[in-house]
């Protein structure tokens, strides 16, 4: 059996696959926060919550109706992108007259008060969602067992910030999205209807979060607190990959992964911590992110 | 060349916060005319502009657009019924190639200039297809944002200060670049502080004044007027 630093090479490449896992869900999360960022100028501190409220729509779903994981991921999305144009529409966009803190205070309220109310009706405890029958069991790969389910997650997530990153970059509704965060009236004196715009990048935003959710129901038990863990880590991540960049946040999510998984190895006390550590770096060499533009 | 008034603009009033800008400001624009209005900086100029293209905070009085009230439009309302704005920082994204800036404005109506005839008049929006917008000369940046207003099929062009920045032979491009577009049939409403390039292109040149007009002179009256013009702009 070899060892890599010191470390059974199973024990490792499972730890970096984990590392990869994780960074799928960053990237989801982190695209989505960083779309909204760019054309709203608000910090989404509901994404976490959207995540969640993504895990629980696809538990109700199979709980009371029968509907199965597959149909859930279609599902949930659609369902919480919904619940998120609502909230743009009655709430967040009376915040775009005013500084930009008031945008983040909200979304963090409406974030309590989405966890306030899944609390009331399902406590904290984590409630279980199992792997569809088709993703069960693993690969044996020779050097660690790929589990199908993890390898799935990370495909999935992949794909879909690669499907997103095209819409955004490479057709014209895109170009207008790109045009639109760097000058609005601008773009909505040509005759662009910009405030439907934002209204569809929140609620795609909140699409993308609740995707996340869904992949995670049988990965991380769902549960309440489910988004907190991830939102802060996914906040520095959009930093370091910088705001305005989506290929910036794709690839930071999953290199910052894979090391926040290869910490948890070899230097366990910091693994929480690393990320930050990461963050501060590129704070104080390039302010706007590895990938930044700058704005 | 109808003599049908396009744009008829009446006690238009605006404001920045508790700054009154404009204060009551009444011409009109005929169609196929190219019109300018011409004044010392802080007159009320640009925000004339912004102010027919809704863009400012708060606005009163009338803006009638071929007939039609315009001054409780939201901005894309406004291009939509025919109106486009070329701004005085030209407004072309960096985040945007050469041609996704100028294809970004949707097409409006029928009537608009097609690429061809786009690329026959900027050739080198073609040669740089593929840069970024902020990429190419102030006086390219100028010939884009132009552009990508004339295949719109937008009738109306405000144009805020196209030559400011450009050097002399830019300037010439430009003015002989309005004068092709006036034989097209576009009707244009242009701010300048170079009135000297605006009597090149004009038919006709409102002055501005502390958010009001304060004269109107043909621009076949200019050589004639200049002295009372230089008073004017304080030259």
């Amino acid at each position: 059996m070899f060892t890599i630093f010191g470390i059974p090479a199973q024990l490792f490449y499972g730890q970096l696959l984990l590392g990869v896992v994780n960074g799928a869900f960053y990237a989801l999360l982190s695209l989505g926060l960083a779309v909204i960022f760019g054309m709203l100028g608000i910090l989404n501190f509901a994404h976490g919550a959207l995540y969640m409220l993504g895990a629980f729509v696809a538990y109700i779903l199979l709980e009371s109706f029968q509907i199965g994981y597959w149909w859930a991921l279609l599902i949930a999305p659609l369902v919480v992108a919904a619940f998120g144009a609502l909230m743009e529409t009655t709430l967040i966009r009376r915040m775009y007259k005013l500084d930009h803190v008031y945008g983040l205070l909200l979304t963090f309220a409406l974030a309590m008060i989405i966890q306030g109310v899944v609390r009331l009706v399902f406590n904290n405890a984590g409630l279980p969602y199992r792997i569809p029958d088709q993703l069960q069991g693993a690969l044996n790969l020779g050097f660690m067992f790929m589990p199908y389910y993890r390898a799935w997650v990370v495909v999935a997530a992949l794909t879909v910030c690669l499907v997103t990153w095209f819409l955004i970059e490479r057709t014209s509704l895109g170009a207008k999205l790109r045009a639109a965060t760097e000058n609005a009236p601008l773009v909505q004196s040509f005759g662009v209807n910009v405030p439907r715009m934002v209204l569809l990048t929140y609620a795609g935003g909140a699409g993308l979060a609740a995707f996340a959710g869904v992949l995670a129901a049988p990965v991380y038990s769902v549960n309440v607190n489910m988004g907190e863990h991830f939102m802060i880590t996914v906040f520095a991540i959009v930093v370091i990959g910088g705001m305005g960049s989506i290929m910036g946040s794709v690839i930071a999510s999953l290199i910052l992964g894979m090391i926040e998984g290869l910490t948890k190895l070899f230097y366990p006390e910091a693994s929480a911590l690393v990320i930050f550590i990461v963050m501060i770096f590129v704070l104080l060499t390039k302010p706007a992110g590895l990938f930044g533009r700058g704005n | 060349m109808s003599n049908d008034v396009m744009l008829k603009i009446a006690q238009l009033e605006a404001w920045y916060d508790e700054s009154h800008v404009l204060q009551g400001v009444d011409f009109e624009v005929r169609s196929g005319e190219i019109v300018t209005l011409l004044g010392r900086n802080g007159a009320g100029k640009s925000t004339t502009l912004k102010s027919i293209m809704g863009l400012m905070p708060r606005r009163a009085g009338s803006v009638a657009f071929q007939g039609r009230e315009m001054i409780q439009a939201r901005p894309d309302q406004i291009g939509l019924a025919g109106i486009a704005f070329c701004p005085e920082d030209r407004g072309i994204f960096r985040s945007l190639t050469v041609t996704e800036n100028l294809m970004l404005p949707p097409v409006i109506a029928p009537g608009g200039l097609d690429l061809d005839t786009i690329y026959a008049m900027f050739p080198n929006l073609k040669e740089r297809a593929s840069s970024r917008g902020t990429m190419l000369s102030g006086g390219e940046q100028q010939m884009l944002a132009i552009a990508r207003i004339l295949r719109t099929g937008a009738r109306l062009l405000l144009l805020d200060e196209p030559t400011e920045g450009l050097a002399p032979v830019i300037v010439q491009q430009i003015g002989q670049m309005i004068r092709e577009i006036k034989k097209r049939g576009f009707t244009v409403l242009l701010v300048e502080q170079n009135f000297r390039f605006a009597a090149t292109v004009a038919d006709r040149h409102y002055v501005m004044e502390h958010g009001k007009i304060i004269d109107e002179i043909a621009n076949v009256d200019l050589p004639a007027e200049t002295k009372k013009l230089h008073g004017y702009l304080g030259v």
